[in-house]
């Protein structure tokens, strides 16, 4: 019997952001703005070779000729990129810490309270974290279980340090500088993230998870996350993200970039979490990222699920590109949006190789004034033979204020393959909300409940403890969106 | 148990209640009957709190308590029941999780600890039995692709869980055929105790075979016109509610 998700809801019905404390460190913040010396600086700051310097120079340089896209369907207040400051340490220390000892108690303090202990008590719960708060890797823990199997778990810092062969070959080699405005924005200024190497034959025994904090004012949080895992390895990898409750909005533009080998399987989850913003639409993160990942090797696999509920702008799309043959690659999403909370995500497919497979699942759930967007593309190329896709987009709308958007694109060049797209708009009806009343149960659980159930097939694919994590979230974010 | 005093209520601001007046006793069965449109569905709705509807005079107490000021989930939490005329399906969200919130709702209201999820399902195990429900049935979805019987008998399934003190059957037997029918009565004759009441709200006798009221009340045009024995469901099978409205003088 699953696990019911309404149990939890009680206990969060009077909360709101829970997250939204802030942490009162030293931090060393540079300057407020944007240009060449500030990205030379954040280079000099974290002692980079020359190469990494050069490639972020050259992004910057492009960005400088670019624009900001307009193509979404979102309602972006214009950004004033001077006006946020690039690099944020917390750690204050030169280099990051080396052990438990070093690290700021505050920032332990922050961590456990967002119900991640960094300390031993990792080793029961099997799962190794590399935390993130602004721009520094704070901490990661099980380092040396993972090394003894060969697997590289670190802060892109370090990785640059200590592995830059790796970092060298596959930074940017999945999106580059010049893919779009904010990945440009990012390889110029990218602060830190996680990196994972996962050497061939290697299961990896155990979650690993990246926590991303922004918690410095007037600051922007640019991490990111390189993952290669060679062949006939395997990696599930998760990643949370919050912030403290703040009037002035926050930007969060992010890079993941994934390879997998031949025969090689990465399961990659994330829930999201920033802060979205109060009732009446002030403040929140605006979360601006680009992932993708690259089906390399035949008959390699990867996997998105992502729930998203904070944010008040996310513009994101989950990408894989099935270049081996026989790959396979899933896309599993929850977006929740309420209040004033504007979410266009989705996916995009792209099929190279022969008999290729890509599922895409995706739940929308709009509330209060909130709009919600599938955008999806399928490319299926001229010599991915026998490729197929099937993709199914649900919308749930709460209330007659909010919007549900489905943009799927198709473009197919090779007449074998097989494509499927189904879609359906659900509403959740006050005869159901009143019959569930009847039977005792109070209207926030039931649209628990019922959220819950919609959501289940994606919720379903999280590893345990994020699943559960993850119906309260869906729940809480919730609250308050009818009556 | 229950007393209603000069009900009146509206929905989008046409009164449909005209001064209710009626009173049920513990251990009571009450038929209310009466032509389309008199008002029997509104009632029901109104009791249970249904926000469509507007209370604009009149009360209801229920086991001593204003059952007007309550919030729909804590009249059912003090023992109230509506099997619905129209059970409304919601996907996604299975019989075993939706029971065990409702269960679990009403425990915690009256202090007591939630059931573990074994005892919940010995609970569901017995529970099902007594009307004949089927376990694939409760784990689908909360009536959704059931049949117009099997989602009858999923109301009384769901009665026999809450174990209310005052159950209202609305047009329980609309759409059952002649075995379900039977099945449905029996269910609610087993979980009948003597502190424990019913009103059947029924257009016909067929169901008064199977459940024996005390009290039948012939409901016309927002009031209850007329209360007898069991013998004037009998006489309405027979002869209409015609001879009622000549009664009436109309």
């Amino acid at each position: 019997m699953q696990e019911e998700p309404n149990k939890y809801v009680k206990e969060l019905t009077q909360e709101k952001y829970k997250y939204g404390f802030t942490t009162d460190v030293h931090t060393d913040i540079i300057e407020k703005g944007l240009n060449e010396d500030v990205v030379r600086l954040i280079s000099e700051k974290k002692g980079e070779p020359e190469w990494l310097l050069e490639f972020r120079l050259k992004a910057y340089r492009y960005w400088l000729t670019m624009e900001m896209p307009t193509w979404a369907h979102l309602n972006i207040p214009e950004i004033d990129y001077q006006a946020i400051s690039y690099y944020a340490d917390p750690t204050k220390k030169k280099e990051g810490p080396k052990s438990m000892e070093e690290v700021d108690p505050e920032l332990l303090k922050t961590f456990n309270k967002l119900g991640i202990p960094l300390e031993e008590q990792m080793a029961l719960s099997g799962m190794a974290v590399d935390a993130v708060m602004d721009s520094v890797s704070v901490k990661t823990t099980f380092k040396e279980t993972l090394m003894e199997k060969g697997i590289i778990f670190c802060s892109m810092s370090e990785a640059v340090r200590e592995h830059p062969d790796l970092v060298k070959k596959y930074l940017g080699s999945v999106v580059g500088y010049r893919d779009n405005f904010f990945a440009a924005l990012n390889s110029a200024v990218f602060s830190d993230g996680s990196f994972v190497y996962i050497p061939k034959g290697v299961r990896c025994p155990m979650e690993l998870s990246t926590y991303f904090r922004i918690n410095a004012a007037n600051t922007g949080q640019f991490e990111r996350t390189l993952i290669v895992a060679d062949d006939d390895s395997y990696v599930s990898y998760l990643e949370g993200c919050t912030a403290p409750m703040r009037d002035e909005n926050q930007l969060h533009a992010a890079i993941v970039e994934i390879v997998v080998m031949d025969r090689a399987e990465v399961k990659y989850s994330t829930v999201q979490n920033w802060y979205p913003g109060d009732a009446e639409g002030k403040g929140g993160v605006y979360n601006f990222v680009t992932k993708r990942g690259i089906c390399k090797g035949n008959d390699s696999k990867l996997s998105w699920t992502q729930v998203e509920t904070g944010s008040a702008i996310t513009w994101k799309y989950p990408s894989c590109i099935l270049a081996g043959d026989n790959s396979t690659a899933e896309f599993y999403s929850v977006a929740v949006t309420n209040n004033y909370q504007q979410a266009d995500t989705g996916t995009k497919m792209i099929h190279l190789g022969k008999n290729t497979r890509s599922t895409i699942v995706s739940k929308g759930i709009s509330a209060g004034k909130s709009q919600n967007s599938y955008r999806g593309l399928v490319r299926v190329s001229e010599r991915a033979d026998n490729a197929r896709n099937y993709s199914q987009c649900d919308s749930l709308l709460l209330g007659s204020k909010c919007g549900a958007h489905t943009f799927p694109y198709m473009d197919i060049h090779n007449e074998t393959a097989v494509v499927e797209h189904e879609a359906t708009t659900s509403k959740i009806s006050e005869d159901q909300l009143f019959y569930c009343n009847q039977r005792g149960i109070n209207t926030e659980d039931a649209i628990g409940l019922i959220v819950n159930g919609y959501a289940k097939e994606v919720i379903n694919k999280l590893p345990m403890e994020f699943a559960v994590e993850a119906q309260k979230l869906l729940s809480v974010s919730l609250e308050g969106s009818v009556g | 148990m229950l007393e209603i005093k000069d009900l009146h209520a509206n929905i989008n601001g046409k009164e449909i209640l005209k001064g209710i007046n009626l009173t049920v006793k513990p251990g009571e069965v009450h038929a209310i009957m009466g032509p389309n449109g008199s008002g029997k569905s509104t009632l029901s709705n109104v009791l249970v709190g249904h926000p469509a509807y507007e209370v604009t005079k009149g009360s209801v107490t229920f086991l001593g308590k204003d059952l007007l000021s309550l919030k729909p989930e804590d009249r059912s939490h003090e023992g109230l029941f509506l099997s619905f005329q129209y059970p409304v399906e919601i996907p996604g969200v299975s019989m075993v999780n939706f029971m065990r919130a409702a269960v679990n709702e009403q425990r915690k209201y009256k202090g007591l600890p939630a059931l573990t999820a074994s005892e919940f399902l010995k609970l569901m195990r017995q529970k099902r039995e007594i009307v004949e429900l089927d376990s694939k049935l409760a784990n689908r979805s909360v009536n959704e692709g059931f049949s117009g019987g099997e989602k009858k008998r999923n109301e009384i399934f769901q009665m026999a869980m809450l174990e209310p003190k005052l159950s209202i059957l609305d047009e329980t037997d609309s759409g059952l055929d002649i075995d379900a029918l039977r099945i449905v009565a029996e269910g609610v004759n087993k979980l009948k105790t003597p502190e424990t009441s019913c009103i059947v709200i029924t257009h016909y006798q067929r169901l008064l075979d199977y459940i024996k009221p005390d009290i039948v009340h012939v409901l016309y045009k927002g009031r209850i016109v007329k209360t007898a024995g069991p013998e004037l469901a009998l006489e309405l099978e027979e002869k209409g509610y015609d001879w009622i409205k000549k009664e009436l003088g109309e």
